[in-house]
Parts: C-alpha cells; sequence; structure tokens
C-alpha cells in the first residue's frame, strides 16, 4: 500500500450532484435508519417523494444529518431537542456570514 | 505514551458519584462540541472529554482505569503492565461503537480498538463496506481554478492480530472549480472495503478553505476590505485590487463613504451563476505627525467651516 498512485479519483459535489435515498443517507451518515427517521419526523430533513422507500434527499442533506447525529448522539439529546438546536444554530450561521460580509470579524 | 488523567479532563476529583461524570461531561460537551462551539481548540478539547467520559460512564471501565489510575499521575509515561486486563470482562464488548472518532493511544491500549467490522452501521445486512468522511483544507485559489490535489489520509486499520494500525493513504483529487467552503466530494468505491463480492464504501471530503489574510468568502461571493485615503473617497479614484484570481483595476466613485460595497460582477467563486466579489471601502486618515501635515489638517478645518460630524448630537 505504499506506492503512491497517481491516477486521479474521480469525484462529485454531492450538494450539487447527488441525492440520496434513506439507505443511502444511512450508510453516509454511518447510523442506522431509525434515528434518521425520527429527524424527518421532527421536520429537520425535507425528503421528497411519498413514502419511506421512495424517500428523495437533497445532497446538501448530508451535511445536517450528520451534524444532527453528532449533536443527538454527543450531547444525548432526542429528536426534538436536536431539531431546535440546529434550528439556532441556522440563525447563527446567517448572523455570523452577515457579520463576515461586513468585516465585522 | 502518557498516562491520561481523564478525571482531571473532566474536572472531577477521583472519588465522585457516577452520575456527576454524566453532569460535567454534558457540560463541558455543550461548551466545546466542534457543531456549536467557536472556541479556537474546541474539536481537541472536545475529543478529550469525549473520551474521558467513554472511559468513565461506565462503571466497569471506570473500576478498570482506577486500577491503573493509582499508580500514575496525568502526563507520567505509561507502559500497561503486561495481561493487566485480563482480570476484566468488559460485557459491552471493546469500546463504544457509537462514537465515530479516533482515541488516543492510551485509551486503545486500555480498552482496545473497535473491531473493523463493528464500527458500521448494521442495518441492511450484507457487507458492503463502510462510507468514510475526512476533512480536507485548500486554499482559495484552489477553489477559484480548480484542479489536482494530492491528498493523505490518515486510515485506522486492524490486522490479523487484532491490532489497529495507522495506515498512510494517499488520493490524487480533481478539486472541482467552484467548489464552495462545507460542501463534500463523493468518492466512490473509495471508502472501507466489503466483505467478500460486496461493494466497497464511499470516501466523502469535506471541504473548508483555510483563512485567508485578506479575503472572506460568504458562499459564492468573496469580500475584502479596500482601505482608501479620505481625498480619495471624496474626489474618486482608480485602484488596482488583488483578487484571488489576478487583478482587476476598480473605480472608487467620488463621494464615497466608509462601508461602501464595490461590486465586482462575476468575480466571485466560479459557478453558474458565479458569485461577486465585494471590496468594503475604509478610510484611513493620515497621522498628523508634523508641522506640515497639521497645517494641512488646519486648512481642511478652515475649508470644511460647516460641516458638523456631530450634529445631532448637540443640543
Amino acid at each position: 500500500m505504499n506506492t503512491i498512485d497517481r491516477t486521479v479519483t474521480p469525484c462529485v459535489i454531492v450538494e450539487e450532484e447527488v441525492q440520496f435515498t434513506l439507505v443511502e443517507l444511512s450508510r453516509a451518515c454511518r447510523i442506522e435508519v431509525e434515528p434518521l427517521l425520527e429527524l424527518v419526523m421532527e421536520g429537520v430533513l425535507t425528503p421528497s417523494g411519498e413514502d419511506a422507500e421512495h424517500w428523495h434527499f437533497g445532497g446538501a442533506t448530508l451535511r445536517r444529518a450528520r451534524r444532527a447525529v453528532r449533536l443527538t448522539r454527543d450531547l444525548e439529546l432526542n429528536a426534538a431537542s436536536t431539531a431546535l438546536v440546529l434550528d439556532l444554530l441556522d440563525e447563527i450561521d446567517a448572523l455570523r456570514s452577515r457579520l463576515r460580509r461586513l468585516g465585522g470579524d | 505514551m502518557e498516562f491520561k488523567d481523564y478525571y482531571a479532563v473532566l474536572g472531577l476529583e477521583r472519588t465522585v458519584a457516577q452520575d456527576e461524570i454524566k453532569r460535567a461531561y454534558r457540560k463541558l460537551a455543550r461548551k466545546y462540541h466542534p457543531d456549536v462551539s467557536k472556541e479556537p481548540d474546541a474539536e481537541a478539547r472536545f475529543k478529550e472529554v469525549a473520551e474521558a467520559y467513554e472511559a468513565l460512564k461506565d462503571v466497569e471501565k471506570r473500576a478498570a482505569y482506577d486500577d491503573v489510575a493509582n499508580r500514575y499521575q496525568h502526563g507520567q509515561e505509561f507502559r500497561p503492565p503486561p495481561g493487566w486486563d485480563s482480570g476484566f470482562e468488559f460485557s459491552g464488548g471493546g469500546s463504544d461503537e457509537s462514537v465515530d472518532f479516533n482515541r488516543s493511544d492510551f485509551f486503545e491500549s486500555l480498552f482496545g480498538h473497535p473491531t473493523a467490522g463493528a464500527r458500521g452501521p448494521r442495518a441492511w445486512g450484507q457487507r458492503a463496506g463502510g462510507d468514510h468522511h475526512a476533512k480536507v483544507l485548500i486554499d482559495l485559489q484552489d477553489a477559484y481554478r480548480g484542479g489536482r490535489r494530492s491528498i493523505s489520509l490518515r486510515v485506522p486499520r486492524i490486522d490479523a492480530n487484532g491490532q489497529a494500525t495507522i495506515e498512510e493513504r494517499h488520493l490524487e483529487v480533481s478539486i472541482p472549480k467552484g467548489i464552495r467552503d462545507g460542501q463534500h466530494l463523493r468518492l466512490a468505491g473509495q471508502g472501507g472495503p466489503g466483505q467478500g463480492d460486496a461493494p466497497a464504501g464511499d470516501l466523502y471530503l469535506e471541504i473548508a478553505f483555510a483563512p485567508h489574510p485578506v479575503f472572506r468568502v460568504d458562499g459564492r461571493d468573496v469580500y475584502l476590505d479596500l482601505p482608501v485615503a479620505p481625498w480619495e473617497a471624496a474626489l474618486g479614484t482608480g485602484v488596482t485590487v488583488q483578487t484571488p484570481d489576478g487583478s482587476v483595476q476598480l473605480t472608487v466613485p467620488p463621494g464615497s463613504s466608509p462601508g461602501r460595497q464595490l461590486r465586482l460582477k462575476g468575480r466571485g467563486l466560479p459557478g453558474v451563476p458565479p458569485g461577486d466579489l465585494y471590496a468594503v471601502l475604509s478610510i484611513r486618515l493620515p497621522p498628523a505627525d508634523t508641522p506640515a501635515t497639521q497645517d494641512a489638517y488646519r486648512r481642511m478645518a478652515e475649508a470644511f467651516g460647516d460641516f458638523h460630524p456631530r450634529g445631532r448630537l448637540e443640543a
């Protein structure tokens, strides 16, 4: 394994080119399906499609879902608290990016 | 390897009751969790705290740790005595597989390494390889131009004897032009190996921009501070501005105030549509530290006799 392979490994930008099924999202987040279902019930993640088998999640869901999973696990939160924390973090992110535009660091 | 005092990490005495450990952990986790904390060393601190909690939250592991801890101090060179753990049976198996971070050598010498198979989720039965994640720091210029980057990853592997070793793995990746901070790249089949004929998992690379001394990035838009002299702001001027993608000519219109944003359309991060580059004006006052410059300010005061900067404050 020490040889250096110089061939370029192909890649795609998840946020722009990828959609996840529920099972793919659970693999990508390295967790079971159930906690993701809870996050959907709380409105943290919003799939398109009729029922869980046909759900599709946009690429940007990966970041949000992983964040939710980390918070739930590390802070020992339930899904409702995670939803609240994520909403507040979104608000902080928006304020920070406004500060950044103004040069207020 | 250094001995780690997990009680000190959590700010606790060794005699503390079990539920105090949980309380201390939760308090520190809220303070240092990398998703909520802006403390500069949050990630490193959180890992320490999480590791300490993992060792102490379980009564059996805590007893095993206490047995060792009675003989060592924090930072002291630690050598696990041969067979020290033979008397302990951890009913929970090895390490807690749900926690997704690399533990210290010290931790693993005490409690072992989670086995490779146990780490991935087991929801879908067949033994496909797990998806892996890593973070990659790139320069803003890389995102403007795209191009090849060599990436080295440190991957823990479990050998035939169940020992964990760290392997360096090199990948050549083509950074797509216009990638944004916080986006992810997916490298299909570059994650954990599958068992038998099952497919390998994918590798996700989270892109982060290295902080830049001049440019600030917000989504696709890029900002920079443009300091000008008072007369340049008042009378207007042309300036040459460095962008992440070469320099451009910019016109500061007459009568500009500080905070004014001059937009260079399409000079932000490339994409469809491309972002914009904003130069945010600030005004630098030249120091009045010689008789000649002081005279210049006095002449200015005379010329601007009608100027009242504090109009609304004065009664």
